[in-house]
């Protein structure tokens, strides 16, 4: 009889994925005094919130959220962020680097490399610094980018959060180091084996609510550099001759409206999306204008300090 | 709710979404030297299996010289990598087969071979070792062989590549697979099979080729799909490291962990390690519900139908199939280190969820990975293996690393600079496993008898007026008539002397030490109480005077 059970409850690679990232929540909250989940609102994000719910179910997260708050975001993920949080009780914290604003960087004027550096690098060492949490998990994939694919699930950062590829400790087993002196802190990625197809199967199976911008619809927008940029408010600064126009599309990463590009996609259900992304094979981050400043240009952030 | 609508009327999306869903996750890890061609086999791999966005793949064909796709251009890595041609770290690909999600660790074949391979290899189901067709069987492929049988990886494919140079010559393939084979018969590996192969032009990897009439036909991939999959984890015998210990409200205390092996089903007799107490399991918890039974590797929460005190650190395994509990061990260790292993120096070692402190007693030899002999080694640097006496201050409760990959599984962190200086597998007990030497003629009991209290560690932290609330307190707990002592931020004396029966007030004036302090206290096995300096001292002695009736 049991041989029958055991064969029938094979785990597919999504309950194994799940299993080890509940494994690395639970070891990251025992291990460190103070951490902290880093919530930019993306799929992601929901994906790994919604582990951690698992990981702690009964009790409540042992750690807030912290949403570095660049101020750009598109209207309907702070909307999307402050029912979603307030309607599961979970506690938030929102951090703007308020000088940055107070010399009105903003994504036009100062270029999206400077701007990302001030308004969310800078942003988030200075917010770390503020709690003094040391360790912060974040949403990060292997699949994503280049410098990402060699990036340990326990990142650990200087005293400055900075990135050193070289000192990487190396990683056997399920067996993670997370000894720190102070002041150093680490940076904790339990989706590091998830795909972006894993991520939207398990939503679908979770049944994982995500912001709208997401799904395909009308929404206005000007074509930049071979992307479609949304215009989401008044600030959007049209350039000569920039008309907005009315098309059908989707996001398949959110982060600044200024530096997201949209797809022009009919995909209005996860379904839909999973359809697309195995017809169409073009990688997310092609719409994310801050990773093509330059050649490894995404290390180079992680260096200084970006998560 | 849509499934009582559509039974019969599956999409295609829906037949994908299933077939996705049923997909078993694979690890391997792919391992050859420099120019064996490993990057070129990943890159077709992952070209051949939809592994690769449309961009990345244009990308590459832009870069590539001449019409042909250079498929090692897929793989490259970091810029401090390419600036200087070296390559720094391991990186793992991800893509899909028809049956299987696959994991591919892909390790660099360079110097620092052994510490990269042994992270890529630590938890792979499979290997894929590279062998250039023109080069043959180096020392560099029986070194790649042994680290990868070492860390307990079942299954092999030896891959004769570059035989498109080699004009897919059968005798040249025979020889090499003869050779190899001959050697592999020392290792101890469950399936070894060879493939002729050549990464640049796609012979046997996804596709027959037609090149080589005289092979079996299988290709790496088939083999890649047709392994035996996570057949050990789920019969072998039950082990539930504590992680996390679960505590909304008073009612409910649930002991959260992943099930590194085995089976648990509700009602299930346990016992839990170190203290062997027994109890049965009252409920297997997830956030879905409760479950009648659950296996490797998914992560539950437990609770026990007795009041047992547990804590991270702890083991639950069945009545039965005991673990051992090994204090001295002899283990192999692949160090990493910097600095060489010194016998002298106090290292930590992380075993499942805790950290011991632990020192390595004697280096019995060296593995030659030359030759593969066994040398004479009084110490091991950078890359090297070897079999090492390990003493750890309390036990660890374990398997040989044969019988468990998970539990028999250890780092060792160097405490001073926290870098993790070594991977260790642990073989068994010295002497015979689970004999423990006998530390002490007086039990813990008798001290008790005699001191007229049990040994604790009460801890201190935070403030800079910490020290003067230790003292305070040391004062007062001694006009009370307990046998009390201080020290200053240093968790090994206060757990001797804790030990040894008196109360130790340990304390720092550093608020980030707590951490690592309150780590290794947990660690210990040690009653330890956890002060607030602010508190007035009445309220502390109450609260050690409460924690001390309840451990006698």
């Amino acid at each position: 009889m049991s041989q029958a059970l055991s064969a029938a409850v094979r785990h597919s690679h999504l309950s194994v994925l799940e299993a080890e990232s509940i494994h690395i929540l639970r070891e990251t909250a025992a291990e460190f005094a103070n951490p902290v989940m880093l919530y930019s609102i993306g799929k992601d994000s929901q994906v790994l919130l919604h582990l951690a719910r698992k990981a702690f179910h009964p009790a409540p997260l042992p750690f807030p959220l912290l949403h570095v708050d660049t101020t750009w975001k598109f209207r309907e993920m702070y909307a999307f962020r402050d029912s979603f949080t307030a309607r599961h009780g979970i506690k938030l914290l929102v951090h703007q680097n308020k000088k940055a604003l107070a010399e009105g960087i903003n994504p036009f004027d100062h270029g999206s490399q400077k701007y990302t550096h001030a308004m969310k690098t800078q942003s988030l060492l200075e917010a770390l610094a503020l709690h003094g949490f040391d360790a912060a998990f974040g949403g990060a994939r292997r699949d994503e980018e280049k410098s990402r694919a060699k990036e340990r699930v326990y990142s650990f950062r200087d005293r400055h959060g900075q990135w050193e590829p070289r000192k990487q400790r190396p990683e056997l087993w399920s067996l993670y180091n997370g000894r720190i002196d102070a002041g150093e802190s680490m940076r904790v990625f339990p989706l590091s084996n998830w795909t972006e197809l894993d991520v939207w199967h398990y939503i679908l199976k979770e049944n994982i609510p995500v912001v709208p911008l997401y799904f395909a619809a009308e929404r206005p927008v000007v074509s930049r550099n071979g992307q479609w940029i949304m215009v989401d408010d008044e600030r959007m600064r049209l350039r000569p001759g920039e008309q907005p126009v009315q098309k059908r599309v989707r996001f398949r990463t959110l982060g600044c409206y200024p530096l997201s590009g949209a797809v022009e996609s009919s995909a209005t259900s996860v379904e839909d999306i999973i359809t697309e992304m195995t017809e169409s094979r073009v990688s997310e981050r092609q719409g994310r204008l801050i990773d093509h400043d330059e050649e490894g240009s995404m290390e180079l952030k992680k260096r200084e300090g970006y998560f | 709710m849509a499934a009582e609508i559509q039974v019969q009327e599956t999409t295609d999306v829906q037949r994908f979404l299933a077939e996705h869903a049923e997909k078993e996750l694979l690890r391997l890890v792919v391992v050859g030297s420099v120019d064996d061609g490993k990057s070129t086999l990943i890159g077709r791999l992952l070209y051949e299996c939809n592994g690769l966005f449309e961009d990345q793949v244009a990308a590459v064909k832009r870069a590539s010289a001449g019409g042909e796709i250079d498929f090692s251009l897929f793989t490259d890595g970091l810029r401090a990598e390419r600036e200087q041609g070296i390559t720094i770290d391991v990186a793992y690909r991800y893509f899909s087969t028809r049956r299987r999600k696959v994991i591919v660790a892909d390790t660099p074949g360079h110097l620092q071979y052994t510490r990269n391979m042994a992270t890529g290899a630590s938890t792979a189901d499979a290997a894929v070792i590279l062998v250039d067709a023109r080069l043959g069987i180096l020392p560099q492929t029986r070194r790649h062989a042994y680290l990868a049988s070492l860390l307990g990886i079942p299954y092999l494919a030896v891959s004769i590549n570059k035989m498109d140079l080699m004009d897919f010559d059968r005798a040249v393939y025979e020889r090499l697979t003869t050779e190899f084979e001959a050697f592999a018969r020392t290792l101890g590996f469950e399936q070894v099979r060879y493939f002729p192969i050549s990464a640049r032009t796609g012979d046997n990897i996804t596709q027959p080729s037609g090149r080589t009439p005289w092979h079996d036909g299988e290709t790496l991939l088939g083999w890649l799909e047709s392994l035996p999959h996570q057949r050990r984890q789920e019969d072998a015998s039950f082990r539930f490291p504590v992680q996390y210990v679960l505590r909304p409200d008073l009612d409910y205390r649930g002991f959260a962990g992943q099930i590194v092996s085995g089976t648990v089903r509700l009602g299930d007799e346990v016992v839990v390690y170190p203290s062997k107490r027994r109890t049965h399991i009252a409920s297997i918890d997830t956030f879905e519900g409760r479950l009648d039974e659950a296996s490797a590797p998914t992560s539950v929460t437990l609770r026990l139908t007795d009041e047992v005190d547990v804590s991270r650190g702890d083991m639950i395994s069945h009545v039965g199939q005991p673990p051992v509990a090994l204090q001295e061990l002899e283990a192999m260790l692949v160090w990493f280190g910097e600095e060489r292993l010194d016998t002298s120096r106090r290292y930590l070692v992380k075993h499942t969820s805790k950290y011991v402190p632990a020192h390595i007693e004697q280096v019995l030899w060296r593995k030659e990975l030359e030759d593969l002999s066994e040398v004479d080694a009084t110490s091991l640097s950078l890359n090297e293996i070897g079999k090492v006496r390990l003493v750890c201050k309390r036990p660890l409760v374990c398997d040989p690393y044969r019988d468990n990959r998970r539990t028999g599984a250890f780092i060792v962190v160097d405490p001073l600079t926290n870098d993790t200086v070594a991977a260790g597998m642990i073989l068994g007990g010295v002497g015979g496993e689970g004999t423990q030497e006998v530390r002490s003629l007086v039990t813990a009991e008798e001290r008790r008898g005699r001191l007229g209290q049990s040994g604790a560690v009460l801890l201190l932290t935070g403030t800079p007026e910490v020290r003067e609330a230790a003292l305070r307190l040391e004062r007062t707990l001694f006009d009370q008539g307990r046998h009390v002592v201080t020290v200053r931020g240093d968790a090994e004396s206060a757990l001797a002397l804790a030990e040894a029966g008196l109360l130790a007030i340990l304390y720092t004036p550093v608020p980030q030490a707590r951490l690592s302090l309150s780590q290794q206290l947990r660690g210990a096995g040690i009653p330890w109480l956890e002060l607030e300096p602010s508190e007035p001292v009445e309220q502390q002695v109450r609260r050690v005077l409460d924690a001390q009736e309840k451990t006698s």
